[in-house]
């Protein structure tokens, strides 16, 4: 599972939607298996039109989950169109690049700060499965 | 305005008016059907530069390619005549009379080859239109292409010779080799479910996938629309109820695999196991397009997460292993109950409206009858267009793409959720399927 879908998974128990705990889930980082595939190629544009989609609070709190505490705590600001990218907004791109698509976890484990309930990532597959008590 | 002359497939002719207006929709382009022949595999239609015309082809799965139209006759000479004397034929022919050409000859139900020399002796009579550039087999600048339609004496035989020709200069061969690229037999996993590679970019271009954007398949099984998503530059993500489906088998033959054999690993998000009716796809996360083939219920039984039987699992809970509940254990199962075909698409087109932007698109396959050959409703919500309605028959069932935009709130169309659609006799059908 890529560390970009971390931003976009809460708990899929319904009765933690009224709560604003259940995304996004906690990662323990010491059980979580990280690998990195180097061979995904970087396409800025892309990379900029993924980064409007995503919460940049919960990317700095999964992330530091995980081990890595050097994000900044604002969004970077970057130009909308790609072709005013400079040399120091590719930078930034690409080291997200690396974080959020090229870095997976491949086991692991995520909780719901509401409920509570654990799911597991097996394989690089998160399972978000529910017991039939929280279905 | 400029005439360009559309070669379609002659195949699927449902969904080609679709996919173009889909196609035309998305690059901007108003495209008058007025003349549309649904049986025909040309179209001459107006559009205002090659730019616009390679806009519209350049992804299009249905149509083969478009050309600048320069005339038609139902003979040789006519066709000279033709050439020659329809309006803007000096401006056409002197804009490109330096680049580097070739002829290509297209063949429409023949089975006529002409040999080389009846191809030159034919070249030989465009003699007039003056082309001083040089003849390039390899890498010319222009094409001219000479389509011959022969005519169907009858299943077997055709004409001796063509009963009408067309030419044009080549603006754009359209996408329709991607589904050659991505023909199932060549890919790393694929199973009973997968969805056939022409269709399903077929669909993609009708739901208008577009790059950069964000494409979800609720029911993912083999990956095969996250597959034409990607292949039109989406980040893609599925899930699935059923582990099995998604994950594969092995490293070398699953989603992932499928992703990295066609270059396009970067677009591939993530495949979920998960119950699309306890959805963990944050609220909020702007999905751009839906794109799915649900359960019917037919083949495969619809099921959602939940006991079937709730009293069996009463207090199951609080049951240890290792000083762990159960169902925390790592390789917990959980329990499936049986849903209806019905209340899973009302569950698609909310969930539709809720996630997609206004305009955004939700498209999906539906049998239009079940085994016994019950006819099934088309589900529709208040919020949402249904936009068209496509069937593909086959011998002995038929199946349709639904394809639906988000007119969001302030709209009011028709709606049918909440209620049986099925026929009763339907759904006993799939529900004892269910419960087989
Ligand atoms: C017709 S198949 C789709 C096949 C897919 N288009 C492919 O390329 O293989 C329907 C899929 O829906 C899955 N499914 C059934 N109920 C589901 C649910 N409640 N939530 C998510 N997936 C479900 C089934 O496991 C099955 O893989
Ligand atoms: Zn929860």
């Amino acid at each position: 599972m890529k560390v970009l879908t971390t931003n976009f998974l809460k708990c899929s128990v319904k009765a933690c939607d009224v709560s604003n705990d259940n995304f996004p889930l906690q990662y323990e980082g010491a059980k979580c298996q990280l690998v990195q595939n180097e061979n995904i190629e970087f396409n800025p544009e892309f990379m900029l039109n993924i980064l409007e989609r995503v919460e940049w609070d919960a990317v700095v709190r999964v992330v530091s989950e995980l081990g890595n505490a050097g994000l900044p705590t604002t969004k970077p600001e970057l130009p909308a169109d790609a072709d005013q990218l400079s040399e120091e907004d590719i930078i930034i791109l690409r080291d997200l690049h690396t974080l959020l698509i090229q870095t997976s976890i491949t086991e692991g484990e995520m909780k719901c700060r509401n409920c509570g309930h654990i799911y597991f990532i097996k394989n690089s597959i998160p399972n978000l499965l529910l017991p039939p008590h929280l279905a | 305005m400029k005439e360009y002359l559309l070669y379609m497939a002659q195949v699927h002719l449902n969904f080609r008016r679709a996919e173009l207006e889909s196609l035309a929709d998305l690059g901007g382009i108003s495209l008058d059907f007025a003349s549309y022949d649904p049986e025909s595999p040309f179209w001459v239609v107006q559009l205002e530069s090659d730019d616009q015309a390679r806009a519209l082809v350049k992804r299009s799965i249905l149509t083969k390619a478009v050309f600048e139209y320069w005339g038609s006759g139902p003979d040789y000479e006519s066709l000279h005549r033709d050439v020659q004397s329809r309006p803007g034929y000096d401006e056409r022919r002197i804009r490109v009379a330096q680049d580097s050409f070739k002829f290509e000859f297209e063949n429409y139900h023949g089975k006529h080859k002409r040999d080389m020399s009846e191809k030159i002796r034919i070249i030989d009579g465009f003699q007039y239109l003056g082309l001083e550039g040089t003849i390039d087999l390899k890498k010319p600048k222009q094409m001219y292409t000479i389509i011959e339609e022969y005519g169907r004496i009858n299943s077997q035989e055709t004409t001796d010779e063509p009963l009408r020709l067309r030419f044009g200069r080549h603006v754009q061969t359209s996408d329709r080799s991607a589904m050659d690229l991505l023909d199932l037999k060549k890919r790393p996993y694929c199973g009973t479910t997968s969805f056939e590679a022409e269709l399903s970019l077929v669909t993609a271009n009708i739901a208008q996938v577009k790059p950069g954007t964000l494409m979800y398949d609720p029911f993912a099984g083999t990956g095969s629309f996250l597959v034409a998503g990607g292949h039109y530059g989406a980040l893609v993500v599925g899930s699935d109820i059923d582990g099995r489906m998604i994950r594969g088998k092995g490293a070398n033959a699953n989603i992932s695999a499928n992703f990295k054999k066609y270059g396009m690993e970067g677009r591939f998000l993530d495949v979920l196991t998960m119950d699309f009716t306890h959805n963990s796809l944050r609220t909020g996360l702007p999905i751009d397009t839906i794109v799915c083939d649900p359960p019917y219920g037919i083949r495969e039984s619809i099921k959602i997460l939940g006991a079937r039987d709730p009293e069996k699992f009463e207090g199951k809970e609080k049951v240890m292993i290792d000083g762990r509940p159960s169902y925390l254990n790592r390789d917990y199962i959980p329990t499936k109950k049986p849903y209806s075909l019905d209340a899973l698409l009302d569950d698609l087109l909310q969930f539709a409206c809720e996630r997609l932007p206004l305009g955004g698109r939700l498209a999906f396959w539906m049998p239009t009858a079940n085994g016994e050959n019950l006819e099934t409703v088309i589900p529709l919500h208040g919020n949402l267009e249904l936009k068209y309605h496509c069937t593909q028959e086959f011998n002995k069932w038929a199946r349709r793409l639904l394809v639906y935009i988000n007119r969001g709130p302030n709209y009011h169309g028709p709606t049918n959720t909440g209620v049986k659609r099925s026929s009763k006799a339907f759904r006993d059908h799939y529900f004892s399927n269910a419960n087989r």
